[in-house]
């Protein structure tokens, strides 16, 4: 059974993606859909996936998934592997709103709003952070006002990946001012509602791909709101596990380091590579990173097997941000001068895309949740730790 | 924790409720302050009451024949209370050495005396207190059809009560040669090292030491690295055993020590310590299970990953036991906690079968770096 899924996948993939996208995948929170949308190509491979369901592989057929099961999925991933395909899906809406509106929504929400998912034609954006609320989340204070026939939204967001290309945002309003976690509310809201303004942020590796977002008087239709009133903090919570699972997943493969280092820093006449310093510390990260993708696999294992634990996800994101961080220190220092390079001329596209990966992946131990706030959450729910005295007070 | 079969669960839950029933913290303690090596009737019970000795032994000699990843299972709950017994040097690198490099007779003579208990075995490799398996100097010249065996070993583990003793040697063509060689033979001389963790070692005198030419085992270098791979990878599921108990009862104090008010838990330097040993620990369990299943399917990536898995056990076996000398401060200095019994472990198992730095560089070479 599973080799002949594994045929059929293994077909499909080389007669439908198109070779030109291989290992072209969208990096989360650095680039994703629109940044590939230029490239036909990248059209025909969304939707060809869409029309065979494998978007969102895991899903009931009439949201527009596969409905395949655990061992078909992984199978459907080794596949796509093999050859460098991706899934186009793989974004905001697929990672995080899908499995919580699979979770909490109303039959209605989920018939409008996962076809459009699955088929990567809807694109989402995460209306969380706010200046005043970043790691203290739940301080968030962008009002929603019950109008009667509608909510009245009024606030301002921050870190929206993407918002300037989202055609909806699921956000976190402020429904009660008398509890914080208490009055939180869920609610997804069209960005193409009168009063929602985008602004890009340029990050200092040149990206713009968080935001700014302005909530000026938007009105919000009252079947928009997920789950209970006030209720919005456990959806939140749930949704956060997606997120930091999809970041867990790890960021793709990469230039291969030691080749690389091999050619740029030189081989003794044992063919060691020659800077023995860098030698150990290569090394070190190699075994890391390799006991880090074991631990995944192990994980992902378990969780087929029924055994999975969700409070081993902070610890999961952190130690995959430093891998990943030491990775991208390493292949600056492997480039030396070359590294530096910001555009143009005189640096190739390894090189550039070194040093702003590098300038780039400060980011990873901050986003979905910083390296300390994960390092809190594992305290409390994984190890069973006393909540810390709120500082301040 | 991988995904166990149902005979490998049964047998994790028969060690887990057997270890520290039987062969808690305080049986160690004995062992250690009497310098026993190990606890006789203890080890009966592990061999043949268990069967754990046998966990490797193929069937028609008596064993059980389950694997490297069951092996592991019983050890990791060894390692939790630090149990001092011979199952390594025994069951895991005799019987890899008599399997991989032994002859129909030889393994006839021996594997199932070492699945009942009654043959303890020691592996004999390093010597100057160093693991280097590619200098071995202990020669072994041709005399008469067999052997004349001169040098020295130290350390070796339980080499003090071993009936049977595995050495590697260096013949006359300077080629590695392992050999059979009975703890009783004339010329050997045995003396017992005092080391800090309280366990068995010996420094073993060979002055021309005969053995016949059936001694030999078949392999060389080749059975040196395969056997030692073996007992590495056996070592480092120990190794995350303790490192777990270092772990949990540190956690375990952190719940109820008191200073300032509070409990020492809420404090934020602690608790993101805490869950950084939390994520060692995931990565070394990974690294282990791992390295036990390539030896279980024979795998070519065995060797790295073995490595992988003894140079992260070390690692997370110093950071755990250290954080718990640490946080549980001026108690966890003194001979009465426990907290000091996985620190002393914790150096001499990362010594025995090449320390962390060892594997990175072996595993640097195997990897091409």
């Amino acid at each position: 059974m599973s080799e002949a899924f594994r045929a059929e996948a293994r077909a499909w993939m080389e007669d439908n993606f198109p070779p030109s996208l291989a290992f072209k995948n969208p990096v989360p929170y650095q680039n994703d859909a629109p940044y590939a949308e230029g490239d036909p190509d990248w059209i025909v491979w969304r939707d060809r996936m869409a029309e065979k369901g494998w978007g969102a592989p895991g899903w009931p057929k009439i949201y527009g998934g596969g409905e395949l099961g655990h061992a078909e999925i992984k199978i459907l991933t080794e596949e796509m592997r093999r050859i460098g395909a991706f899934n186009p899906m793989k974004m905001t809406g697929y990672t995080m709103l899908g499995p919580t509106l699979l979770e909490f929504g109303t039959e209605e929400q989920k018939a409008q709003h996962l076809p459009g998912v699955a088929a990567g034609t809807s694109r989402w954006c995460q209306g969380f952070s706010e200046p005043g609320a970043g790691s203290d989340l739940a301080s968030l204070q962008t009002r929603c006002v019950d109008m009667g026939d509608h909510y009245l939204v009024e606030g301002q967001k921050i870190w929206t990946s993407g918002a300037n290309h989202a055609d909806w945002c699921f956000a976190l309003v402020r429904t009660d001012t008398s509890s914080k976690q208490g009055g939180i509310s869920f609610l997804l809201i069209d960005m193409k509602s009168e009063g929602v303004e985008t602004r890009p942020i340029t990050l200092i590796s040149g990206s713009t791909h968080f935001c700014e977002m302005f909530l000026n008087a938007v009105k919000v239709p009252k079947d928009n709101l997920v789950g209970e009133l006030n209720k919005g903090w456990g959806i939140a919570k749930r949704l956060l596990q997606f997120e930091r699972d999809s970041l867990s997943e790890g960021r793709g493969e990469g230039v291969p380091l030691l080749p690389l280092a091999q050619e740029r820093v030189g081989t003794d006449a044992d063919g060691r590579i020659a800077d023995s310093d860098l030698r150990t510390r290569l090394v070190a990260h190699a075994m890391r990173a390799q006991a880090y993708n074991l631990t995944m696999g192990r994980i992902a294992a378990e969780g087929k097997a029924g055994q999975r634990n969700d409070a081993l996800v902070p610890v999961l994101k952190n130690l995959g941000s430093d891998v990943a961080q030491v990775r991208a220190d390493l292949i600056m220092e492997i480039l030396g001068e070359q590294g530096l390079g910001w555009s143009g001329e005189g640096y190739s596209d390894v090189e550039l895309d070194a040093s702003h990966q590098w300038l780039h992946a400060r980011a990873f131990s901050i986003y979905g949740g910083s390296f300390e706030i994960q390092n809190n959450i594992a305290a409390k729910v994984l190890l069973g730790l006393p909540s810390a005295p709120a500082p301040g007070r | 924790m991988a995904v166990l079969t149902e005979e490998q669960t049964m047998l994790r839950d028969m060690a887990a409720e057997w270890v520290p029933d039987r062969a808690p913290v305080t049986a160690f303690r004995r062992v250690a302050h009497e310098k026993l090596g190990h606890d006789p009737e203890l080890w009966a019970e592990i061999a043949g009451t268990m069967g754990w000795a046998g966990i490797l032994v193929p069937e028609e000699h008596g064993g059980s024949d389950f694997g490297y990843l069951s092996m592991g299972l019983v050890l990791e709950e060894m390692g939790r209370t630090l149990v001092a017994s011979p199952l390594i040097a025994t069951g895991v690198l005799g019987v890899a050495a008599l399997r991989l490099g032994g002859d129909a007779e030889q393994q006839t003579a021996w594997l199932a005396r070492i699945a009942t208990g009654e043959a303890i075995v020691a592996f004999a490799c390093d010597e100057d207190g160093r693991h280097d398996p590619a200098n071995v100097k202990l020669t072994a010249k041709r005399d008469g059809d067999g052997f004349r065996l001169d040098g020295v070993k130290a350390p070796v583990s339980e080499g003090v009560s071993a009936r049977l003793l595995i050495v590697a040697a260096r013949d006359e063509a300077g080629k590695i040669v392992l050999l059979l060689v009975p703890g009783d033979a004339a010329g050997v001389t045995r003396t017992r090292l005092d080391r800090i963790d309280g366990r068995e070692a010996a420094l073993i005198r060979f002055d021309g030491v005969t053995v016949g030419a059936d001694a030999a085992l078949t392999g060389g270098a080749a059975l040196l690295d395969r056997v030692l791979d073996r007992g590495r990878a056996a070592l480092a599921a120990e190794m995350l055993g303790s490192a777990t108990q270092a772990f949990e009862t540190t956690i375990d104090y952190l719940k109820t020590r008191v200073q300032f008010g509070q409990l020492i838990g809420s404090f934020q330097a602690l608790q993101h310590r805490a869950v950084a040993m939390q994520g060692e620990l995931l990565m070394t369990r990974s690294a282990v299970e791992a390295a036990l299943t390539a030896l279980d399917e024979d795998r070519d990536d065995a060797p790295m990953l073995v490595s992988l898995a003894k140079a992260i056990a070390g690692d997370t076996l110093r950071l755990c036991s250290r954080e718990m000398v640490q946080m549980h401060g001026g108690i966890g200095m003194t001979e009465e906690h426990d907290a000091g019994l996985y620190y002393k472990r914790s150096a001499t198992a990362d010594a025995t079968g090449g320390n962390s730095a060892f594997h990175r560089e072996r595993y640097a070479r195997l990897a091409g770096y």
